[in-house]
């Protein structure tokens, strides 16, 4: 009856499309990717005032660590939280709604369907993240250059990978919080837990037991963030291994991910 | 044709057997209604059949094939389970393109369900602002985007004005007679005497009928006659000793059992006795209903 049915099988390159066509009908998408460079870029000016201030006050051993490529990198502390909460509505607003039964009735393979949703958001928070962090990095050159306080070019030695170690932070944090979503379900148990991994367990990581140490070489916030800084911490030494173990634990919470949301019941 | 083939089908939720070893045969060219009391079960084996939630024990097969099997699986199975289940502030043509895209189908198909459910003027409005009546429609849209021989809605009148529900029961008779397999699940039973060709009874999880309409009518139809005459003394007398059993109904009428309203007419006119009411009584489809559920109700409650 149906001229339809002739139709070939449902590639993945169509589920993609059909992620993507969600993604960005969505206005909340888009005041989310305005809100990103607007608070990213907005505290980057705001920071940028201060920090020359400081600067002056400085001990000559104080200005040999003076860092200003990680300083105007900073906004990333909070721009993750908004990276993050754009990628946890990629797959918790489905839950909130229902049309995660929709989507999933349409596209009964599971795997297939989170598997899209990461591949639309890596690519928007990719491009999102690379260009919020390359222009918070020349405002903040900018401004220091205004006040008169030393600046770092791109070509400086280390700029460029603590520049675009940045953006990847970003992007890895988004796909961290789209497994958050699959696993919780809900948006606000995947927001906070998302906000305890990256602001509390570094900040409580003094009290931990020794044999937990090792953990946070490799925690967002705490040693995977190294890669932004291009004066070496000798805590860190290899910064971009420190990174790449944090993204591995990132792909075990997506694996974990993976298996709930075949398992489960929806 | 295409048909949904349901074998043993169980589904527990921790000590609670919420489907219990249910089988039947959805038939194409016509409606079946699935109907019980809201908790029987019916959505659970809704969402067994597509694919949603994994049944315990047993099998669900559409046209031969589990759901999960089929290669374009809107253009095999259309379904609505939840009207409220789109993003408010996606609009309504953006909602169905994701769905039409995710399964290759031409853009010209959301064009043509928004024609046919009514909603072409609506198409670029955000859903969030949408009626019941319209999300309804929404939802009808989406189960059509792939032309499927098989439809499955969840109660899809629940709610709706009466102008709503007279347009989905006829929008339900019109995929029937198109040739489609139609499941409409309802906890209300009238509902479904003017759609329904053939329903399915569950409660407590557990099939109680699986039987065409006249015939759930018929059997439990053994019925009474309503009747008035100016002679009532006389002819139920008359009625008695022909061996039917009578007794007063409401506004001086006779109720008769045991003799059809033709026995009843040949007597009256034998005897020149003038009939001014003569009515078969058939119980109702809510009658029958509500006896065979009786005893698989959730929570009954007590008669004041």
């Amino acid at each position: 009856m149906s001229s339809l049915a002739a139709s070939s099988d449902v590639t993945f390159a169509h589920t993609v499309r059909a992620e993507w066509v969600k993604f960005r009908s969505l206005r909340s998408t888009w005041y989310a990717l305005a809100c990103l460079l607007a608070v990213g870029l907005g505290i980057t000016a705001l920071t940028m005032d201060h920090v020359g201030q400081e600067y002056a006050a400085m001990t000559a051993a104080e200005r040999r660590d003076w860092d200003p490529t990680s300083l105007s990198l900073r906004s990333h502390l909070v721009a993750q939280l908004v990276i993050g909460a754009l990628g946890t509505l990629v797959v918790t607003s489905e839950y909130a709604t229902g049309l995660i039964r929709t989507s999933l009735i349409a596209t009964p393979s599971r795997h297939r369907v989170l598997a899209a949703k990461l591949v639309v958001t890596a690519g928007v928070a990719v491009v999102v993240s690379q260009a919020l962090m390359f222009a918070a990095f020349f405002i903040g050159q900018g401004l220091l250059a205004a006040q008169g306080v030393p600046n770092a070019g791109l070509g400086d030695p280390g700029v460029l990978s603590a520049v675009a170690g940045a953006g990847l932070y970003l992007s890895a944090i988004g796909l961290l919080a789209v497994g958050l979503g699959t696993i919780t379900r809900a948006t606000a148990g995947a927001f906070a837990t998302l906000v305890g991994i990256v602001f509390l367990v570094p900040s409580l990581a003094p009290l931990f037991p020794s044999w937990l140490q090792w953990l946070l070489d490799f925690w967002p916030g705490a040693g995977a963030t190294a890669i932004v800084a291009t004066v070496p911490d000798p805590a860190y030494p290899h910064p971009w291994l420190n990174f790449a173990g944090m993204c591995l634990g990132v792909a075990a919470v997506l694996a974990a991910a993976f298996v709930v949301l075949r398992r489960r019941d929806v | 044709m295409t048909t949904i083939e349901v074998h043993g089908l169980t589904k527990r939720y921790g000590p609670q057997t919420v489907v219990d070893d249910v089988s039947f045969t959805v038939g194409s060219g016509q409606v079946t209604g699935f109907l019980g009391p809201n908790g029987a079960g019916k959505s659970t084996t809704m969402r067994m059949i597509l694919g949603l939630a994994a049944p315990d024990r047993g099998s669900v097969t559409i046209g031969g094939r589990r759901y999960g099997d089929l290669p374009v699986p809107l253009t095999e199975v259309g379904a609505l389970l939840d009207a409220g289940a789109v993003h408010g502030s996606r609009k309504a043509y953006e909602h169905l393109l994701a769905l039409a895209v995710s399964n290759g189908l031409p853009r010209r198909r959301v064009h043509e369900v928004l024609a046919r459910t009514g909603l072409e003027d609506v198409a670029g409005k955000r859903a969030g602002g949408f009626s019941l009546g319209m999300r309804q429609r929404l939802g009808i849209a989406a189960a059509l985007l792939g032309e499927p021989e098989v439809l499955i809605f969840d109660e899809p009148v629940n709610g709706l004005d009466p102008e709503g529900i007279r347009w989905v029961r006829g929008f339900m008779r019109s995929l029937a007679r198109e040739g489609r397999t139609v499941l409409v699940s309802s906890h209300l039973m009238n509902e479904m005497v003017e759609t329904a060709d053939h329903v399915i009874v569950i409660g407590r999880g557990r099939l109680l009928a699986d039987t065409g309409i006249g015939e759930l009518m018929r059997a439990d139809g053994d019925g009474t006659v309503l009747l008035r005459t100016p002679d009532r003394e006389a002819f139920a007398l008359r009625l008695t000793a022909a061996g039917a059993a009578v007794r007063e109904g409401s506004e001086s009428a006779l109720v008769v059992s045991g003799m059809t309203s033709g026995e009843i007419g040949k007597l009256a006119a034998y005897d020149g006795i003038v009939l001014t009411e003569l009515t078969p009584q058939r119980p109702s489809l809510e009658d029958i209903f509500m006896a065979m559920t009786r005893d698989s109700l959730d929570y009954q409650g007590t008669a004041a």
